[in-house]
């Protein structure tokens, strides 16, 4: 190496580093500073470079999304045939057909100008629970209980974030007082939510012999709702794996190339 | 750099060309046979770099706009229906949002790059002033690209930054409103504005296709500058373009997008603000309004100042002293490498440039703000006070005779072992 290269990798490696670092900072924003100690990453089948969903995980997750979250929240960006497409739950066709029949969908106007109910086909997007947000603050105490269609990516923590929040629920402090039809829960902002902890033990039936604790309930219902956020995760690790594989080759060649090349150069 | 050219037309089409349009000879003697200091290191891959991420940015761009709907009610959906039912959709748009975090990481390289090695001063001070004009089209391009997904911090973001027209009313009173509901199409930010945005974030990046044109061709008339600072004076000085710096441009290339892919497919919305992933709701303030990153320093001198007019005042003047660093700039000798002293202050720039990004992204309140007031003073006093006053005292240490002494250590007055043990920057 020459006398006078290093400065200038070291300017190069330090500029580079250190934009990455403040980039760092930046993603933690301030409002999440004083709950971070609140919210525990938990281990996902899914968050490793190579990660993947867990079928059974995403399955009973919907199942517990549908028997408990769907009274109040939405999922407007999911159509029933995504719950049988790859990378996801990977219910069966029939299956599919089946929970996309339990909807019912409003379509029209037929012939005579009317719209008119039918039971859902698998094209269909999940209906939601209330037909604007006035009728769902209406049965909430005023309270919007927001669709969580990409609700995994909306809030920092993600997935950890869910879980936390579901399993949050605690008795308030003496000294707290907490608003009508509100409830404690120090992962809120706030400390005070208007929904009600959702799940308790035994609450949704499974069948494949999980056991049926709230832990297990939240933490499979946020693996499910990651995957309504991310339906191409899957993808993208799979892909991700081979380009990148591509990549170091390609890197590796272009160096040695590089190398020759200037080897005939006395530098 | 003006070179006899050297290029031969070999085929029958190549010479009835070469008389009419000489496209081949062009492309020849400023891609293939330039030539290039034989010194450059690899902070100078970063245009290179650029081009590439322009070319990326237009591609997936076009491609997501067809797909796209401006339209305030169902820009968020059609974003996630991109995501979700266009074929490779995700890869489109996880390349487009992260490939505009990897275009600002590099021009800020490059950006730091010209500023460390003097590469403004004479003669490449157009060079330069075009630079700053492509920096501030991409920073609106970004700008108008974020506020297209239409979520809330797009939306809060859009509000506030067209706000800030609004400080004009303290020059005229009611020419800032004026101005504001003239940008909007309306009395508040909606469905008018996002169809403006969208149609301005189409053409802005065609622009700057054009600016990198000409930025390209003042870069081709005096050369490239290099570490030393010194210009080529004998041929040894410099190589062809092609292979030397084509493979060099190549394999760092290759690097650097191992970075962005690494990001786009194991991180892709590390660098983003989850918050933007709820629709834009104009009832409802996000407690904290964060621009993206690369805005950060910039977002962190326009609250550091009470005075909502000279906020923006500095704001502009943040950037807009850039383009005047030539002049601003009274040193005799291009590179830091020569100067003692200036390296010091640089180096300090860098960290209150970064430290300034870190505060953009704190509440405006406490000691946040009193260390972006202090950061804003240091910044403009960089700029105002330590580039023209520096250069008038300070001596520059001792410099080779030319690139070739300095690359194989002739004429410096050590042989190659005893002079790699010299420290960095003295004689
Ligand atoms: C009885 C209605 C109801 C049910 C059932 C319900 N929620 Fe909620 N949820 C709400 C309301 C209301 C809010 C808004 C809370 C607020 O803004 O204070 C909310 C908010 C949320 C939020 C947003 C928290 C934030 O950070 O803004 C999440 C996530 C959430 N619910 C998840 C769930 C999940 C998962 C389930 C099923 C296990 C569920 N909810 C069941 C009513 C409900
Ligand atoms: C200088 C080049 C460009 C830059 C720096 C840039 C930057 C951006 C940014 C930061 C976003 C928001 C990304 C997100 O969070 O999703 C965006 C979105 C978008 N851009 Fe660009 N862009 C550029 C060129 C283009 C071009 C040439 C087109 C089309 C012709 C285009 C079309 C779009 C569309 C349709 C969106 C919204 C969809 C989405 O969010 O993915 N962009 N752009």
């Amino acid at each position: 190496m020459r006398k006078f290269v290093s400065p200038a990798r070291n300017l190069a490696f330090g500029l580079a580093g250190t934009f990455l670092f403040a980039a760092a900072l930046v993603v933690a924003p301030p409002q999440a500073v004083g709950k971070a100690d609140q919210i525990k990453a938990q281990s996902w089948s899914f968050s490793a470079p190579f990660g993947m969903y867990d079928r059974g995980q995403l399955q009973r997750g919907y199942k517990v999304y549908k028997q408990v979250c769907a009274a109040c929240h939405g999922l407007r960006l999911v159509r029933f045939r995504n719950l049988g497409e790859p990378g996801g739950p990977e219910f069966s066709a029939a299956a599919v057909k089946a929970l996309a029949a339990e909807a019912e969908v409003q379509d029209g106007p037929n012939d005579d100008g009317e719209m008119f109910t039918r039971s859902g086909r698998p094209s269909d997007a999940f209906v939601s629970p209330f037909a604007n947000v006035n009728a769902a603050r209406a049965a909430n105490n005023g309270a919007y209980p927001p669709d969580l269609s990409v609700m995994a990516k909306a809030r920092v923590g993600g997935p950890d974030y869910l879980y936390a929040l579901l399993t949050g629920y605690k008795k308030a402090p003496g000294d707290m007082k907490v608003g009508e039809g509100m409830s404690y829960n120090p992962v809120f902002t706030g400390g005070q939510i208007a929904m009600a902890s959702p799940l308790d033990a035994d609450s949704v039936e499974y069948t494949d012999g999980t056991p049926q604790i709230l832990e297990n309930y939240a933490k499979d219902v946020s693996a499910f709702l990651m995957w309504t956020a991310e339906p191409k995760l899957e993808e993208r690790h799979k892909l991700g794996f081979r380009f990148m594989i591509y990549l170091f080759i390609l890197a590796g060649f272009l160096y040695m190339a590089k190398r020759r090349v200037w080897a005939r150069l006395k530098h | 750099m003006a070179h006899a050219s050297s290029y031969k037309p070999n085929t029958a089409i190549a010479k009835w060309f070469d008389v009419r349009l000489p496209i081949m000879r062009l492309m020849h003697d400023q891609l293939q046979d330039f030539p290039t200091p034989r010194n450059l290191n690899y902070l100078w891959t970063f245009g290179g770099i650029l081009t590439f991420f322009l070319v990326v940015q237009l591609a997936t761009g076009i491609v997501l706009a067809m797909h796209y709907v401006p339209h305030e009610s169902m820009a968020f959906d059609s974003v996630e229906r991109i995501m979700r039912d266009v074929n490779w959709g995700w890869l489109l748009r996880y390349m487009h949002s992260n490939g505009a975090s990897m275009f600002f990481l590099a021009v800020y390289i490059h950006i730091a790059r010209g500023m460390y090695y003097g590469s403004y001063k004479a003669p490449r001070e157009v060079l330069w002033v075009l630079g700053v004009f492509l920096f501030l089209a991409m920073m609106a391009t970004a700008f108008m690209g974020y506020s297209l997904v239409w979520g809330q911090m797009s939306f809060w973001a859009v509000t506030v930054i067209t706000n800030l027209f609004s400080s004009l009313d303290s020059i005229v009173p009611g020419l800032g409103t004026t101005v504001v509901q003239w940008i909007w199409g309306g009395f508040a930010v909606g469905g008018p504005t996002l169809t403006r945005l969208f149609s301005l974030h189409y053409l802005l990046p065609f622009v700057i296709v054009g600016l990198v044109i000409l930025h390209i061709w003042a870069l081709h008339v005096p050369g490239n500058n290099n570490p030393t600072g010194i210009d080529i004076k004998t041929k040894s000085d410099a190589v062809p373009f092609h292979p030397y710096y084509t493979l060099k441009d190549a394999y760092a290339l290759c690097l650097f997008v191992i970075l962005f892919m690494g990001f786009v497919f194991y991180a892709p919305n590390f660098l983003g603000d989850p918050v933007n992933y709820e629709q834009a709701d104009p009832l409802q303030t996000p407690p904290h309004i964060v621009p993206e990153w690369y805005f950060l320093p910039f977002y962190a001198i326009l609250r550091a100042i009470p005075d909502k007019l000279f906020g923006v005042i500095a704001f502009a003047g943040s950037i807009g002293l850039l383009a005047f660093l030539p002049w601003l700039d009274t040193s005799k000798v291009r590179s830091t490498r020569y100067r003692p002293i200036y390296k010091w202050f640089f180096a300090l720039f860098i960290i209150v440039v970064l430290a300034l990004g870190y505060l953009g992204a704190k509440p405006a309140e406490g000691v946040y703000l009193l260390f972006s007031r202090i950061g804003t003073a240091l910044y403009f006093g960089h700029l105002l006070v330590v580039l023209p006053v520096l250069g008038w005292f300070e001596k520059p240490s001792a410099m080779p005779g030319s690139i070739t002494d300095d690359v194989l250590g002739k004429g410096s007055g050590g042989s190659r072992p005893s002079a790699a043990s010299a420290s960095p920057g003295r004689r």
